[in-house]
């Protein structure tokens, strides 16, 4: 007999099956953007059912919200040739064979893992709040490879912005320092004059 | 309700439509408050600039809005003949969907809640962050230049202003230790001096000015700019397509304003101590919050885009990591009810 629970399982596992096959098939890419949103969506909903409702909603927040924007934003505005891309396809195969055995190797490993049993799940299903569990466990047990994680990222953030800084001077944006500066006087000039007769 | 439902029907049933009707009692009044709030920013507007705006359908012109509605009802939606048909009809809804999904975590009142979740503000932020999706594929699917230049610029604007946003609420969040919207709002009891605006002033300004950009109205509005892009994303929209766009955009606006009201003014907490708590004090400051959106547009020149972008990332998201490192070590000294 199968609970209300595991009709809504097999819905959202089924459509994010179905989006993540999208993703890759899709002729347009705009549209394999998007299914990897739906993708996310649907994980989201798998993570709520099991009562993960921290990381189900900083996916939302994180991957669609933000991640997937910055994906489209820029998907948007190329202009990709299809038809070169798919050129190559037969001459990586094989390497993507060996990288999709990798994979699931890995993740056998991990789900065969002993943090995986459903006894494991099933006891943090029930924790009253698992903002604070996972807030606990991140700032005490964790805290310093959450710290370096944390430092990387400002590297990246800062590496990211000196890129763009210290590149080619072609932009003509004005430093807001000169633009407040600006007086009356610098910009118009009033001239008196005698009209003149005909 | 729902034991009042289960007298007639099955359990699963009861429930489901105990449900149902209370999304109806949100989603409804919502609805009502956006038509009045396109009426009342008309009529404010118009005296504001010295003029009478709609008074000529019914009462005071008090039936404008249906007018208007009935109007955007039977009008013919124009589909572009080289626009992307599938999502141009999807970004309408995509831009609606998360605009009254978000509402499901609001208290009115006290236990008046549809869905009393423990993580109710991140799940508002979610949601606010998807809406982004309908202005960037309307503007895509268009496939008209001005279209996409208004969904790109919106697009950055509200990333952009969701970062800081975001860090405001981390500020609130400290303050009452929960990220229940509920609980947030009980931890502010006791009068106008409890209220979150006082120990987190800054932060109660950055979001506020954050929250007209994040909707997308003057003198954040450089997504429509009618002076430069006609009409930003929604150009190609007619009709009830249109009219998806104009309610997604006025019911963020109350939305925003109602969680500036449950973060930083108490929710349905009165401001005095002797007058009794309830919905009124919500929807009254509710109300005050919304005619500044109103006053905003009447008063403030668009801002250049370049500015827009200066403001969000070099002044409020340094500004809002201070105040929260300031708050979090004001909680480590004798000051700390204050921040509480």
């Amino acid at each position: 007999m199968m609970q209300f629970s595991d009709y809504i399982f097999y819905f959202f596992s089924s459509i994010l099956i179905l989006a993540s096959l999208k993703v890759i098939t899709a002729n347009n890419p705009v549209y394999s953007a998007l299914s990897l949103v739906l993708a996310f969506f649907s994980a989201a909903g798998i993570w709520l059912l099991l009562h993960a409702e921290f990381l189900a909603i900083a996916l939302v927040l994180v991957y669609v919200g933000a991640v997937m924007v910055l994906f489209l934003f820029v998907v948007m505005m190329l202009d990709i040739n299809l038809e070169s891309l798919k050129k190559g396809f037969w001459s990586y195969f094989p390497f993507a064979i060996l990288i999709a055995g990798v994979f699931i190797v890995e993740i056998y490993l991990v789900v065969s893992d002993k943090f995986f049993l459903e006894s494991q799940i099933e006891s943090f299903g029930t924790s009253k709040s698992n903002t604070h569990a996972i807030g606990n466990i991140l700032y005490t047990d964790y805290l310093l490879p959450f710290q370096i994680a944390a430092i990387i990222l400002l590297v990246a953030i800062i590496s990211a912005i000196a890129l763009t800084m210290f590149g080619h001077k072609s932009h003509k944006a004005i430093d807001p320092k000169d633009q407040i500066k600006v007086r009356r006087d610098d910009r118009i000039r009033i001239v008196k004059m005698k009209s003149e007769k005909r | 309700m729902e034991e009042f439902l289960k007298q007639y029907l099955d359990p699963t049933f009861a429930i489901t439509f105990a449900y149902l009707i209370k999304i109806f009692c949100i989603v409804i009044p919502v609805m009502i408050s956006v038509a009045y709030l396109t009426y009342f920013e008309r009529r404010v507007i118009g005296f504001m600039q010295s003029r009478i705006g709609p008074n000529r359908v019914g009462f005071f012109g008090l039936l404008q809005p249906i007018a208007d509605a009935l109007k955007l009802l039977f009008k013919e939606i124009i589909l572009p003949e080289k626009s992307n048909n599938f999502l141009f009809f999807l970004a309408p809804l995509l831009s609606i969907a998360p605009a009254l999904a978000a509402w499901a975590v609001i208290p009115f009142d006290f236990e008046m809640v549809l869905a009393d979740i423990n993580a109710g503000l991140l799940y508002v932020l979610a949601m606010t962050s998807i809406a982004v999706y309908g202005v960037i594929i309307a503007g895509w699917a268009s496939n008209s230049k001005y279209a996409f230049l208004g969904s790109l610029r919106s697009a950055a604007q509200i990333v952009s202003y969701e970062i800081a946003m975001g860090f405001t609420l981390v500020g609130v969040l400290m303050c009452a230790n929960s990220l229940n919207l509920g609980e947030i709002v009980m931890a502010q009891q006791g009068g106008i001096s409890q209220w979150y605006c006082w120990p987190l002033f800054p932060l109660f300004i950055i979001y506020f000015i954050s929250a007209v950009a994040e909707t997308n109205r003057a003198p954040f509005d450089v997504a429509e700019g009618e002076s430069e892009i006609v009409a930003g994303f929604h150009v190609e929209y007619s009709g009830m397509a249109f009219a998806l766009f104009f309610l997604a955009e006025y019911a963020n606006m109350i939305l925003v304003s109602i969680l500036a009201v449950i973060m930083f003014l108490g929710g349905w907490m009165s401001p005095f101590s002797f007058m009794p708590d309830g919905i009124f004090w919500l929807l009254a400051k509710v109300a005050f919050v919304l005619f500044f959106f109103l006053w905003f547009r009447a008063t403030f020149p668009r801002y250049r885009y370049d500015q827009i972008m200066r403001l969000g990332w070099k002044v409020f998201i340094p500004l809002t990591l201070i105040w929260i490192v300031f708050v979090g070590a004001m909680m480590q000294t004798d000051y700390a009810e204050y921040f509480h």
